[in-house]
């Protein structure tokens, strides 16, 4: 036996400007939950498409990044020796050995900012084939010529074509630009392997290596000798999008955990918003009530009646803040990522579950806020609430 | 014609400030199947009260009322919201309708809370309509509706489950003289061609002119 939903409706309508500005507070803390979660997603989208699944990136145990990982000479040659190892067809095996530095560079909006340099070996092409170079050429083995990631190229200084970056006491020509299609990659620049090390004297210690397996069902056995053999037990194997992907979870979970803190208290605001709207309602509806009642309808369909129209308000809400937060994906921002301490552009994401969790959020505050003065609208004595001016 | 309702040793008192302040005293009265009852008396004079302990939205302190052999002052809160809804046609002075509804949908809202298909409320409704003759302004939102048509909007309300009493608070308390006796003709109509028992609350001579029967309160006593 329910009031009908339209009743809820129209007086959800009814009263416009004290439910617009309940609905819009509501979208307001929607639209901050959900940019929120589509940052920390967009991170971690960004690092996860880093790499490929069929590469295996070694590197120094308890390193939680490329900066902190060294693997010194007689190791790589070690590494180098295992079997299984992809080979190029003319035999050479499919390795890069990556020296990782962190530079500091001016940002064309100001300030200084960490970018990573990342030295590459010359098959790198075959590991990572879905580099692009998108303006000028791939640099040369054996000069001081630098290729960078389109994420960074237009926002730092010295980044375009022919321009010329100072580090580790000499210039560096920029001759390409290129991207990997919004991975990690992007936010970086890279050399020649064998250049970086001379430039920074670090000998032949580069940070990891990155390598392909002729067959990766064969990664279990390729992992068996880092925990065979004593002299790699210093050192460990890893799909190379897990690594990355790591390195996303600190930033992704710090921005979560913050974002969500925030925006809970947030909700506060807002639930007490839709409570005060509620309260007014039903204080402006009590003959109403009363009518409803007398009519034979129960307190249950009138407590159904009220919170049908509370979840309204921040169903409403929910989805105004969502269509909006949703705009956001249009927008690409850098930030520094925790994890290696570089700069990392990425684009906000929008995922189902962001979805889902947003209207959720959106329709517990209207559960919240609507709850206390329903139970007060099925409360009401008949005879007082039809008395009630 | 057998008594429809019968009020047996009826007492009805409000505590306020641990003083009880007596309202009704020992009433019994008996109303006919078929009759138009006209309850008079002064305000304060305890009318509303025996009304809406007649129709079941309130209790008394002590006493019995038989409505068709139903002692309503036995049924719980929930089998008495039910036994309205069947039994009893409210008319308020100020019409109550809900603003949000139109004129249809307000008579339509009792109907909600019975069984009937679509197709007959739709049938419910618009005989309820036009036995109040305002089919036109079906549509129409109460704000949009005149005080005799928004009363004659809850008349149709009270009458279209076709309940077993018709009971009327001042129904023509806010009304200019003209509404007024528009809507007493339309209860007198109701009463006399639809054989509606009407009990109505009234302190205007005018209107208690077409009851059958008029009773007066005074004090808490049956005069």
């Amino acid at each position: 036996m329910k009031i009908p939903l339209k009743y809820s409706l129209r007086n959800f309508t009814a009263r416009k400007l004290t439910t617009g500005i309940t609905v819009t507070g509501i979208a307001l803390v929607v639209f901050v939950f959900a940019a929120v979660l589509m940052m920390a997603y967009g991170i971690q989208k960004t690092l996860t498409i880093t790499g490929s699944e069929e590469n295996v990136l070694v590197a120094r145990k308890s390193a939680n990044g490329e900066i902190s990982s060294i693997i010194p000479g007689d190791i790589q040659s070690i590494v180098s020796s295992l079997p299984n190892i992809a080979k190029t067809s003319d035999g050479k095996q499919i390795i890069s050995y990556e020296p990782v530095v962190i530079i500091n560079l001016e940002k064309q909006s100001g300030g200084l900012s960490n970018i990573s340099v990342r030295g590459v070996s010359e098959q790198v092409l075959q590991l990572r084939p879905n580099i692009k170079i998108i303006e000028g050429r791939n640099f040369v083995q054996g000069r001081r010529e630098l290729i960078v990631g389109e994420s960074i190229a237009s926002k730092f200084n010295g980044c375009r074509i022919g321009g010329k970056i100072k580090f580790a006491g000499d210039y560096w020509t920029v001759v390409g630009k290129f991207t990997t299609d919004g991975s990690g990659f992007d936010s970086e620049i890279w050399g020649d392997a064998l250049q970086l090390l001379d430039a920074f004297s670090r000998g032949n210690a580069v940070s990891t290596m990155t390598l392909k397996l002729a067959n990766p069902s064969e990664y279990a056995s390729f992992k068996l000798a880092f925990d065979t053999d004593k002299r790699l037990q210093q050192y460990e194997p890893e799909i190379e999008t897990k690594f990355f992907a790591k390195q996303s979870e600190l930033m992704a979970g710090f921005i979560r955990i913050l974002g969500i803190f925030v925006t809970v208290i947030f909700s506060l605001g807002a639930t007490i918003g839709a409570m005060i709207t509620m309260y007014a309602s039903v204080a402006n509806r009590t003959v109403e009530i009363g009518t409803l009642r007398a009519l034979g309808f129960r307190r249950r369909s009138i407590l159904a009646a009220f919170l049908a129209e509370s979840f309204l308000i921040a169903l409403v809400g929910g989805i105004i803040g969502l269509a909006l937060a949703s705009l956001l994906q249009f927008v690409s921002i850098s930030t520094l990522n925790f994890g290696s301490f570089t700069e990392l552009a990425f684009n906000f994401a929008l995922s189902p579950d962001i979805i889902i969790s947003s209207l959720l959020f959106a329709v517990a505050m209207g559960f919240l806020g609507g709850f206390l003065p329903s139970v007060r609208a099925a409360r009401m004595n008949i005879l007082q609430a039809l008395r009630a001016e | 014609m057998p008594a429809i309702i019968e009020v047996k040793n009826i007492s009805k008192s409000y505590t306020r400030d641990s003083f009880a302040i007596p309202v009704l005293n020992d009433i019994t009265l008996d109303i006919e199947e078929g009759e138009f009852f006209c309850l008079m008396g002064p305000s304060g004079s305890g009318k509303t009260t025996l009304l809406n302990l007649i129709a079941g939205i309130d209790k008394p302190t002590s006493g019995n009322i038989f409505i068709k052999d139903t002692d309503i002052t036995l049924l719980n809160e929930s089998s008495l919201a039910k036994w309205r809804a069947s039994n009893i046609g409210f008319v308020f002075q100020f019409y109550n309708l809900i603003p949000v509804l139109t004129a249809y949908e307000n008579i339509e809202l009792p109907l909600m809370l019975t069984h009937l298909s679509k197709a007959e409320k739709k049938q419910h409704v618009e005989a309820a309509l036009n036995v109040v003759g305002l089919t036109d302004r079906m549509f129409h939102y109460p704000k949009q509706l005149s005080g005799g048509q928004e009363q004659r909007v809850a008349i149709a309300r009270a009458i279209v489950t076709d309940p077993l009493i018709l009971v009327a608070d001042e129904p023509t308390g806010d009304l200019d003289k003209n509404s007024a006796a528009e809507i007493l003709i339309l209860l007198d109509r109701l009463n006399k061609e639809f054989k509606k028992t009407i009990l109505m609350v009234t302190h205007d001579p005018h209107a208690a002119e077409k009851a059958s029967k008029i009773r007066h309160l005074d004090k808490g006593d049956l005069i």
